[in-house]
């Protein structure tokens, strides 16, 4: 039997230390926000068979194209270049293209995104709305699916701590992404704020998995066992079936990673990041956090 | 449901061997209703037009945006689209109108024709007994203030009424007196739409088109169209995605491929941790696969990159509700009890976490799908009916496979 609640001041420094520096990363760098929420056009194609070097992309958007500021990048597993510059509408793209057409004939477009600035503004409203959304209605259904729990906990605790519970698991996988877009230059797009609301999603069935057993611990002890004692053997007894639940999703996710397309890279890496979050969450901080909840004496 | 537990089970499996022959994309499962895969899998543009109504009175708002989201369609089948869809949304304050445009091959013309405000004129008829000529006017669309739809005095019958400005008026004064008795032909983005004869010269700007055998509905179109080519509401592309085919395609093999061996790792893990237990675990989760694809398929549900992702997401969460009966029921018979009551107390005390966990991420696909775009909508679909079958399939199938293949000799079933 590990005494997890006994030891839970090195949790809480743990998990304190990781959200402290999540929200530094978060306000210091920001987000890289993609072209969905900024605006601007994203482009990605391919020139094989003229074998353009990056140099000579550069050269050829910032020369010959007249467009300013343009962020190109190659990615050289797949040799296709991504271009970033602001929104254009069709006859600019069309006549872009054809210019890049006459320098490299092997132009073949994969994908290309142009959006202008006032709809990204309303998907950053959405996004946030959406997450504050999700956390609360978590909340409040475990809070009323708890509704029968017995003393010393009331529903509304259980509610609260999964509230804090999924405000943490949330905020490190973002202060992750933050810093991948400070070192890496890697955007935030929507499917990466869907990532993040499905984390939410997911880390809170383990953490239900010890609530329950709590509580049905609490029932069948009926107050004979110290509380702080009742919530560790809870935790210890889960703790095989809270791991198994997470990793076979783990096991999923890192099928896609591996064998699954590119475009879907950043969205498996933050649910990855967020399920691991959510297993140290469940056993290590959301069950001593309820024996905060209860005062001394009643213990 | 313990006594016909074989025959339920049975039928599960039965169900589940079609919904595989349903889904596979070949034979019998490609020639009816064959799946329908998103623009991010076919290739193909996601066009979102932001529709400027300050110049349109509130009153003849709505039947502009139906009238321009109709000449839109009508603009888009031209190209050949294999499944065009054109739709309105309101996003606050805007109203946009979208476009998905998939397997088309001018895409970039395509583009640029649908975005031009539509072009609505009059023409003169000139019909010479073997052929009929048009002959433009130069009374178009912007010359007139509005049209509506309205019902005779009398008869009841559906006229569109139109009006006219006072420089429209003055036109439409000396074409009418000199085509008295003869039709007039109404051309919208070069197309025909109506060709009413006049049947007195017109001097103050207001007309009634009506009669035939004119219905509500084709006075409504009418009247939408003529909105439409008149009233100035100009349309900006604000939003555009195009993906090409060989990415797409590129894309569905992949995910497909990452699925199959997620699925076949997720399987591996149950039958090395749980033994026996796992084989029902494993093969209740093929029957989940197969189930649940045939649902996506039979309603159907158009499959993006998103919503394949969902749905693999859904596999590694089906078996969750497995280790949880599981570990149970391990916990139960390590207590004393006899096996047929393990499973029973395993099923019923699981059920709560069970339930709990799944309701969590069905109040995300919810929110999910009623905040965010059309692309997402896909992705939480997917994860919503997934989530709701693995229910099933864990209360149902698993249970079934235990209580016909569990029995009491068997002692070292269960791996303690």
């Amino acid at each position: 039997m590990l005494n997890i609640v006994g030891h839970k001041k090195i949790w809480f420094i743990l998990s304190g230390t990781l959200i402290v520096l999540a929200v530094v990363i978060m306000l210091f760098f920001g987000f890289k926000q993609s072209a969905e929420f900024k605006g601007g056009t994203l482009w990605e194609f391919t020139a094989a068979a003229d074998h353009p070097s990056l140099s000579d992309m550069q050269n050829i958007f910032a020369n010959n194209l007249g467009i300013s500021g343009a962020e190109v990048s190659l990615d050289p597993s797949s040799q296709t270049f991504i271009i970033r510059f602001d929104s254009i509408d069709e006859a600019t793209h069309q006549k872009i293209e054809n210019a890049i057409k006459t320098q490299l004939p092997s132009f073949s477009e994969l994908s290309f995104e142009s959006v202008g600035p006032s709809v990204g503004a309303s998907l950053r409203q959405k996004s946030i709305i959406a997450l504050i959304l999700v956390i609360l209605g978590i909340s409040l259904y475990i809070a009323y699916a708890f509704r029968k729990a017995s003393r010393p906990v009331s529903s509304w605790k259980y509610g609260f701590v999964t509230l804090f519970t999924l405000f943490h698991d949330v905020v490190i996988p973002a202060g992750v992404l933050a810093l991948l877009g400070h070192l890496q230059g890697i955007e935030i797009d929507s499917n990466a704020v869907v990532a993040l609301l499905v984390v939410m999603g997911f880390s809170v069935h383990d953490t239900i998995v010890v609530f329950d057993r709590i509580r049905e611990n609490l029932l069948l002890d009926r107050g004979r066992k110290p509380f702080d004692t009742v919530v560790n053997e809870s935790v210890n007894q889960t703790m095989a079936r809270s791991i198994n639940t997470s990793l076979t999703l783990i096991l999923v996710l890192l099928a896609l990673y591996f064998a699954g397309p590119a475009n879907l890279h950043l969205f498996v890496v933050i649910l990855l990041v967020g399920v691991t979050t959510g297993i140290y969450s469940s056993i290590f901080i959301a069950s001593p956090i309820l024996t905060l909840t209860v005062p001394k004496e009643n213990k | 449901m313990k006594r016909h537990a074989g025959l339920y089970l049975s039928l599960i499996i039965l169900l589940a061997i079609a919904a595989g022959v349903f889904v596979y994309p070949k034979y019998f499962g490609a020639q009816n209703r064959p799946w329908a895969l998103g623009l991010d899998l076919v290739g193909g543009a996601h066009l979102v037009y932001q529709v400027d109504l300050s110049k349109v009175p509130t009153a003849n708002q709505s039947s502009v945006i139906a009238g321009l989201r109709d000449v839109i369609e009508k603009r888009v089948n031209l190209y050949g689209a294999s499944e065009p869809q054109v739709y309105t949304a309101q996003s606050g304050n805007d109203t946009q109108l979208i476009v998905e445009l998939a397997g088309i091959k001018n895409l970039s013309d395509a583009i640029q024709q649908i975005g031009t405000t539509p072009l609505l004129d009059f023409r003169e008829v000139q019909n010479d007994g073997s052929s009929t000529q048009f002959i433009y006017t130069n009374l178009t669309g912007e010359y007139i203030t509005g049209a509506q739809l309205t019902f005779d005095q009398t008869t009841n019958a559906p006229q569109v009424s139109v009006t006219f400005n006072s420089d429209g008026a003055q036109i439409f004064q000396k074409i009418t007196a000199a085509n008295v008795g003869k039709p007039l032909a109404i051309f919208l983005d070069n197309q025909l739409i109506e060709a009413p004869t006049v049947e007195e010269a017109i001097p103050d700007g207001k007309a009634v088109i009506s009669g035939g055998n004119m219905t509500v509905d084709a006075a409504r179109t009418l009247v939408e169209r003529f909105n439409a080519g008149a009233l100035p509401a100009p349309i900006t592309l604000v939003n555009q995605q195009t993906i090409s085919p060989t990415l797409g395609n590129d894309s569905l093999k992949k995910v497909i491929i990452a699925g199959i061996i997620g699925t076949i790792l997720v399987i591996l893990f149950m039958l090395s941790y749980y033994g026996l237990l796992g084989v029902f675990a494993a093969l209740a989760l093929i029957i989940y696969t197969a189930l649940t694809l045939g649902i996506f398929k039979l309603i159907p549900i158009t499959m993006s990159l998103a919503g394949i992702a969902g749905f693999i997401l859904t596999i590694g969460m089906a078996v969750d509700a497995n280790i949880l009966i599981f570990e149970r029921i391990k916990e139960e018979h390590k207590k004393g009890l006899p096996y047929s009551s393990a499973v029973q107390e395993g099923f019923r005390r699981a059920w709560p976490s069970i339930r709990d966990s799944n309701t969590s991420t069905i109040i995300t696909a919810v929110i999910l799908y009623y905040f965010t775009s059309s692309f997402v909508q896909g992705f939480a679909l997917t994860l919503l009916i997934g989530v709701i079958v693995s229910l099933f399939s864990a209360i149902t199938t698993t249970r079934l496979f235990l209580y016909v293949f569990l029995k009491e000799k068997r002692v070292s079933v269960v791996k303690s």
